[in-house]
């Protein structure tokens, strides 16, 4: 087991060791004379040279080179742009390059320019002096020491909100060194102003002071905050380094390194949970690696290096190698230190016994269960199995915990399947084609979904749609992404003709689930091709989907189109808004006229907020008839002066009579002739008379006695004779007016015959004028007419005459025995008689 | 509905109830403290079946108004309006924000939009400045169980909305309740439909249900599904039905499954309100009674009722005390409802044994048969001259013309005149609206051969007339009610003595003078299992889109499908007053019970009044009874 060791180097009770990630590595520029930048996670590096010279002449461009991390380089580009202060990658892997203007600018993995920002007024006119790219749970961010010695923040570069920081006292020259600190979730600034140090907030500067600092130390000259913002380590200018929490509350240590000057890097080096916090830095040609514990570990160095720091260790990067330095896992150290009996240990020298055909094998084994360990070995050899790089190892590992499992009862398999699943994506991604040499604590910290952005995002689709497959992700998170991912990158192809990629890309997608077509169609409508959008929108499935970017396209037609299609009418009403604002009113309205359902939509809007233009769109439609109607409603809702109502509804009649509707022009005529007979009536009288329809007008002036007003809109308004004698015998009889009653009836003879007479009078309980009328009822109600009044003795009579048994059944039921003893008998006489015939 | 043996167990639709309520509640919640909550006035009665005060006052809420024309000021810093998508109410809220800003009152307000915001609400609220001041949330309120095999959308003006305004806007909201149901109890194995409303719904529907991948029961509640627009039958409702239920809606209204019967009923100053369904186990057995069997069955229950309360008599004390504390409760309520149908009934006497509704009622089964048209027309002119009901004479104008294909020209004009004449000028725009949704319209010149053909319908053969309404099915819509009433014998014939206490078919409703159209288009498509043989009749409601699909992609098993059949009338319902469904469904054969589930409460009136009101909403009409 020594060979795994052997890289090993004893720290207080751990361990580090340090490895070739890529053992192929190598890049051809100078580190030390190059702006460089690494990705967390195994992520990509950036190179920019020539920098430091900035020599004017323009022939000597500096030129950005990305590499993957197993030194692919993955393009080459020389800078057109200003001076570069320092570069960053954002935690999309998307890089940042600060210009001493304060201008950011942001390339993809590819080279690509995507846009760029300015970090505000203020970092332009006084320069950038430094900058520090950041991150945190918010995203990515930016800090900038401008030439007046004051810090601008963004948390955010995709949600830019610039942040001014307060001024430093006395600050007359460059802080000797800072640094971004997060810390309840605010972001600050730390810095070190000689043996002044200062925490700068939102709204303060805050003056800190050291736990446990001797008084001989006068300023500080190196500052490193560990990955997760927990750790901060400062180096003085005595050579010491002090240790403790970021918060500056507890210290760790204070470590005499005997160093006169500062390091180059300085930089943590701290495994997750891990309790010895470790710090590494950088002089000249040596790597001091140091913690709480006396001993320290020095690495002599052939060539400058560059150290990125990771969750669970440090990428250190050369032109020639590309190591990483951690602490050794606790399953690792367990597992392969010297001499270990550690429950792993065991069973991994048993499985190699039994692969030796060996007895000794069982000798092991016994050794693990006599102490009831076996479960833990397993685990542990499943464990380790993750933190080593080699497969060959990890296979014994796997193998030893499978043999291991064989002996245990109802050992749970899902943490064994993991491990073996999650192994071959790592061996997968770590290929040197691939170069993402993610840890196991980094993949898990990372998620497999952002894992498979990167894949994406490097168009390394079909590995990405291989490890979905292979992780069990659901097609809708996973292929289905990628696929459309891939559509996205495909539609931007410029040389492929339209046809073949729209077909293509149906051709790949089909009907897969949680594909959206319009997404696609947008991107290639992003990148100009406006036809090939169109032939993707129509693969969408639901139109209501193609609509949003229809309107972009200024596809206003087909946009509405498709939004009644959806049947969704909310849709409809966006784009019928849109199309409003876009073109002028005549084309509006003819666009509406032409789709029945967005133009009732609109007019429903328009009743309540807009009926101005409901009249336009009927005049525009040339709909006299409805045009009409608008004016009669406004005629009741909106006007109050009488004026008003008859301006309005002389333009119905205008209109009525375009629609060659005469008949309701007529109806409208006589309605206005009625408003001014009633406004004038009411200003004679004092009365309320407007509004009342035509009957209860007349009959409102029968009952004030109005009489000679009554008949002449009787005779005006051609009101049928029917009409005006019902009204005229109820507006008598109510008012008690008998005599005139009486009068009326002789008059002439009655169009509603003489039975309405009878039952008014009875209504108003006045059977003695009833009386007066039954005589002139015809023959057919005569009977009912007689019962009314009361009279059966007559009743009778008239029955037995039209021999109407019915009719004699009637009066029947009508009587009460006590009382109507002889008109029973008479009936009954009758009611025999007509038998008898 | 009780007697019927073979009809499966209804589910159980409270669940639907709990599930508004808890979401009602959820979202109260959401806005923690007291406030006030102002209600639309047509959510009031939905809203107290689903959570009483005592629910809401649980929740915080401390305030209860109506929303209304008028300003009302809330006494809580927090305002909440639970509204329906109308652009009325959100134009009162915006008049309430804009007065508190007006006097420099900070007020945090939420509207709660039911069943769903639309987003010309937001157009609204913008326009009117106050977007930014307000939050909003949505209430799935969609479906209320009035009854146990009638649930409601209570929306009134999705009739108003879709059939006058095409307004399509709420066929989402159907087919978003319709996929409620299917989640809850389907899958739908089946769907018929008639009508444009109902195709459009059920392929909404079908989108929906198709985006929402869930878990299918095997077993279905709700099996049959058919979708029926309101406009393929007007006839119907424009006609008095004579069952007790009917009768009862006719007088008193019955609302949102209540009703409130006045001083005349309870015999005592109060009004009560009563909740009609079969619960009420006295409603429940004269609902669908003919009303001429109505006093009978009521003077039985009543001598029961006494036999019952006699029992005590001869009692020891433990019989009892047993008898006080199990029986005399119910006993006591079921006096209390019989005492209440009593006086109902009475009241129902008064108004409608008058020689008006006598007549009233021959005129409307003769323009049923089609016989002595002109004495109708006169009866109406009488019933509009003098004043009698502005409902009741539209109500006939309607029938007339749906089942004449139309007033003829001097018709149509003289009986408008004399209806402006009766009720008001302004009812000009009623009868614009009237004409537009085919209810009530004027014969064009051209269309005289139609009103030969209807006449002629009897006597030239079917062929023919096909023939002719072929010629004509470029025309406007039109009702071809006497050739299709003569292929689906909806009239049944005169000559045989009805007998209205045992019917032999639905048309007992109506005093055996009309069979209700679109229950027998339920009845005879799913008697065929579809539409074949009913293409002519499809062609004379000139419904061309007739549908009938086969719900295949669930793989239901065949004999499931007799689980529950459904009859869901989605759009625009037919049952007409209420729910005497359950007494056409006794002659719906192959489906043993039938629920329905309409857009909104589309009794005559509420249709009538959805079309005329809205014209004029600040006139009052001013009525003189004489």
């Amino acid at each position: 087991m020594a060979f795994v060791t052997a890289n090993w180097n004893p720290l207080g009770n751990v361990f580090y060791r340090k490895f070739d990630l890529y053992s192929e590595w190598m890049i051809k520029e100078d580190i030390s004379n190059s702006l460089i930048a690494a990705a967390p996670y195994g992520g990509p590096i950036a190179l920019m040279t020539n920098q430091s010279h900035k020599e004017k002449s323009p022939s000597l461009r500096p030129i950005v080179e990305i590499y993957s991390s197993s030194g692919n380089r993955i393009v080459s580009f020389p800078w057109k742009s200003g001076i570069v202060v320092n570069i960053g990658w954002t935690t999309n892997e998307d890089l940042l390059c600060i210009q001493d203007d304060g201008t950011v600018l942001i390339h993809n993995i590819f080279g690509t320019f995507k846009r760029h920002f300015s970090m505000g007024n203020e970092v332009l006119q006084n320069r950038v002096m430094e900058a520090k790219v950041f991150h945190s749970a918010y995203g990515s961010g930016i800090a900038i020491l401008t030439g007046a010695f004051r810090f601008t923040l963004a948390t955010n570069i995709d949600d830019l909100k610039l942040r001014r920081l307060s001024e430093i006292p006395g600050l007359k020259h460059p802080p000797t060194c800072w640094d971004v600190l997060m810390e309840d979730r605010q972001t600050k600034i730390i810095l070190a102003n000689g043996k002044d140090l200062y925490i700068l907030d939102n709204t303060s500067c805050t003056s800190v002071t050291l736990p446990g600092l001797g008084p001989q130390v006068c300023g500080f000259a190196q500052i490193a905050i560990s990955f997760n913002y927990k750790w901060l380590a400062l180096f003085t200018d005595t050579g010491s380094i002090w240790l403790g929490s970021s918060s500056l509350k507890d210290m760790l240590c204070v470590i005499d390194t005997n160093f006169q000057t500062p390091p180059k890097q300085f930089v943590w080096c701290n495994r997750p949970k891990s309790t010895n916090p470790t710090i590494v830095g950088v002089w000249d040609k040596l790597l001091f690696i140091a913690g709480s514990s006396e001993e320290t570990i020095k690495f002599y160095l052939d060539e400058d290096v560059h150290l990125v720091s990771e969750i669970d260790g440090v990428r250190i990067i050369s032109s020639h190698s590309h190591e990483f330095l951690h602490e050794v896992p606790p399953a690792c150290q367990d597992i392969f230190k010297i001499a270990s009996m550690a429950p792993g240990a065991l069973l991994l020298e048993a499985h190699k016994e039994y692969e030796k055909e060996s007895q000794k094998a069982d000798e092991y084994l016994r050794e693990i269960k006599e102490q009831n360990l076996l479960f833990e070995a397993v685990q542990q050899c499943i464990e380790a199995a993750g933190n080593e790089y080699e497969p060959d190892m990890q296979k014994a590992l796997l193998r030893a915990a499978s043999f291991g499992k064989c002996f245990i009862s109802n050992f749970p398999p899902d943490m064994f399947v993991r491990m073996a699943r999650d192994l071959r994506v790592l061996n997968a991604i770590r290929d040197y084609t691939v170069g993402i040499p993610l840890s196991y604590p980094q993949y898990k910290q990372l998620t497999i979904e952002v894992l498979i952005d990167r894949l994406i995002l490097r168009k390394l689709y079909p590995l990405a749609i291989k490890i979905c497959e292979h992780m069990k992700i659901s097609e809708f998170q996973g292929a289905s992404r990628i696929l459309a991912h891939w559509a996205c990158y495909k539609v931007q192809q410029k040389e492929e003709p339209d046809d073949s990629i729209a077909r293509a890309i149906n051709h790949k997608l089909g009907d897969t689930p949680g594909i959206s077509y319009s997404e696609i169609a947008g991107k290639a409508y992003d990148c100009g091709r406006t036809e090939l959008a169109i032939k993707l929108l129509e693969y969408e499935p639901r139109s209501g989907e193609q609509v949003p970017l229809l309107l972009k396209m200024k596809r206003s037609q087909l946009a509405l189109l498709k939004a009644i299609e959806s049947g969704d009418t909310d849709l409809v009403y966006t784009v019928v808004a849109h199309l409003k604002n876009e073109m002028n009113r005549g084309d509006f309205f003819m666009t509406l006229q032409n789709q029945p359902v967005a133009l009732s939509l609109y007019r429903q809007f328009c009743k309540h907020q807009e009926p101005e233009t409901l009249k336009d769109l009927f005049n525009q439609d040339d709909n006299h008839q409805e045009l009409g109607n608008f004016y009669v409603h406004s005629s009741y809702c909106n006007e109050t002066t009488i004026e008003g109502r008859v301006a309005n509804l002389q333009s119905a009649v205008d209109e009525y009579s375009k629609a060659k509707n005469e008949f309701a022009a007529k109806i409208t005529e006589d309605q206005i002739k009625l408003l001014r007979y009633q406004n004038r009536l009411q200003k004679e009288s004092g009365k309320t008379y407007l509004d009342f329809s035509l009957h209860d007008t007349v009959y409102k002036l029968l009952l004030e006695n109005k009489h000679k007003q009554a008949e002449q809109l009787y005779k005006e308004f051609k009101i049928p004779d029917k009409r005006f004698w019902w009204l005229k015998i109820a507006a008598l009889a109510e008012k008690g007016h008998w005599e005139e009653l009486e009068k009326f009836s002789k008059s002439r003879k009655s169009p509603i015959g003489y039975m309405p007479f009878v039952e008014i009078c009875v209504k108003h309980r006045n059977k003695y004028e009833a009386k007066k009328y039954v005589a002139k009822v015809s023959p057919e109600q005569k009977v009912k007419g007689y019962i009314m009044v009361g009279d059966l003795d007559q009743a009778v009579e008239v029955a037995t005459e039209r021999k109407n048994e019915s009719e004699l059944n009637t009066i029947l039921s009508k009587c009460t025995p006590a009382t109507d003893q002889l008109i029973l008998e008479k009936i009954n006489r009758a009611k025999a008689q007509i038998l008898k015939k | 509905m009780a007697g019927r043996r073979d009809a499966p167990e209804l589910p159980d639709f409270g669940v639907l109830k709990q599930l508004a309520r808890d979401q009602l509640i959820y979202l109260l919640e959401q806005l923690p403290g007291k406030k006030d909550l102002f209600i639309e006035s047509d959510l009031m009665n939905p809203l107290d079946r689903i959570a009483n005060v005592t629910i809401l006052k649980k929740h915080d809420v401390d305030k209860l108004y109506k929303l209304e024309n008028k300003l009302i000021q809330g006494v809580n810093d927090q305002l909440c309006f639970l509204i329906r998508p109308r652009i009325s109410s959100v134009k009162q809220i915006a008049e309430i924000v804009n007065a508190d800003k007006g006097e420099g009152r900070r007020h945090k307000y939420k509207i709660i939009f039911t069943p769903q915001k639309f987003y010309m609400c937001e157009t609204v609220l913008e326009e009117e400045g106050i977007f930014g001041d307000v939050t909003f949330d949505e209430w799935d309120f969609y479906l209320l169980p009035l009854d146990n095999d009638l649930i409601s959308m209570e929306l009134p003006e999705f009739f108003r909305d879709y059939f006058l305004e095409g307004d399509h806007r709420w066929l989402c909201t159907v087919a978003k309740a319709l996929q409620l149901l299917h989640s809850l109890f389907g899958p739908f194995s089946k769907t018929y439909g008639i009508g444009r409303c109902a195709k459009m719904t059920r392929w909404l529907w079908k989108e929906i249900a198709e985006d929402a991948e869930s878990e299918m029961k095997q077993e279905a509640d709700i099996g049959r599904v058919f979708f029926i627009d309101r406009d393929v039958d007007y006839v119907t409702p424009m006609c008095s039905q004579v069952v007790y239920e009917g009768l009862v809606d006719d007088v008193f209204r019955i609302k949102c499954g209540s009703v409130d019967f006045g001083s005349e009923v309870t015999s005592s100053d109060k009004s009560v309100k009563v909740l009609l369904n079969s619960q009420d186990k006295v409603f429940k057995e004269i609902r669908n009674e003919h009303f001429t069997n109505v006093f009978g069955f009521l003077s039985q229950k009543a001598r029961k009722l006494q036999k019952e309360y006699d029992k005590r008599q001869g009692m020891n004390i433990q019989q009892m005390k047993d008898f006080v504390s199990q029986e005399l409760k119910s006993l006591k309520q079921e006096h209390r409802l019989l005492s209440l149908h009593i006086g109902a009934c009475e009241s129902i006497m008064k108004k409608k044994t008058k020689q008006d509704f006598q007549e009233l009622l021959k005129s409307e089964h003769a323009l049923l048969e089609g016989f002595e048209i002109r004495e109708s027309i006169s009866c109406i002119e009488e019933h509009i001259n003098r004043q009698i009901s502005p409902y009741e004479s539209l109500r006939l104008m309607c029938l007339l013309s749906l089942t004449e294909s139309g007033l003829i020209s001097k018709d149509y004009r003289s009986l408008k005149t004399q209806y402006l004449q009766s009720y008001g000028y302004e009812h000009m725009l009623t009868f614009a609206n009237l004409k537009q949704i085919g209810m009530l319209t004027e014969q064009q010149p051209g269309e005289v051969l139609t009103v030969v053909e209807s006449t002629m319908g009897k006597l030239v053969t079917d062929k023919a007339v096909g023939k002719l309404t072929d010629a004509f099915s470029s025309l406007a819509r039109k009702s071809h009610f006497r050739a299709f009433s003569k292929r689906l014998n909806l009239i049944p014939r005169s000559e045989e003595e009805y007998d209205l206490k045992f019917p032999r078919d639905m048309a007992y409703v109506f005093s055996g003078a009309y069979v209700p159209l679109s229950c027998k288009i339920i009845e005879q498509v799913l008697e065929r299992d579809g539409w074949t043989g009913m293409e002519e009749v499809s062609r004379l409601l000139n419904c061309s889109e007739f549908v009938s699909i086969e719900w295949a992609t669930l793989s239901t098993p065949p004999h499931c499908s007799h689980l529950g059949t459904t009859c869901i009338v989605g759009d625009a319902s037919v049952i007409q007053e209420g729910s005497d469904c359950a007494g056409f469904s006794l002659t719906v054969r192959p489906s043993p019970w039938c629920l329905f589930v309409r857009s909104g409460d589309e009794t005559f009136h509420q249709m009538i009044r959805t079309v005329c009101s809205g014209n004029h909403p600040t006139k009052k009409q001013i009525l003189i009874s004489p």
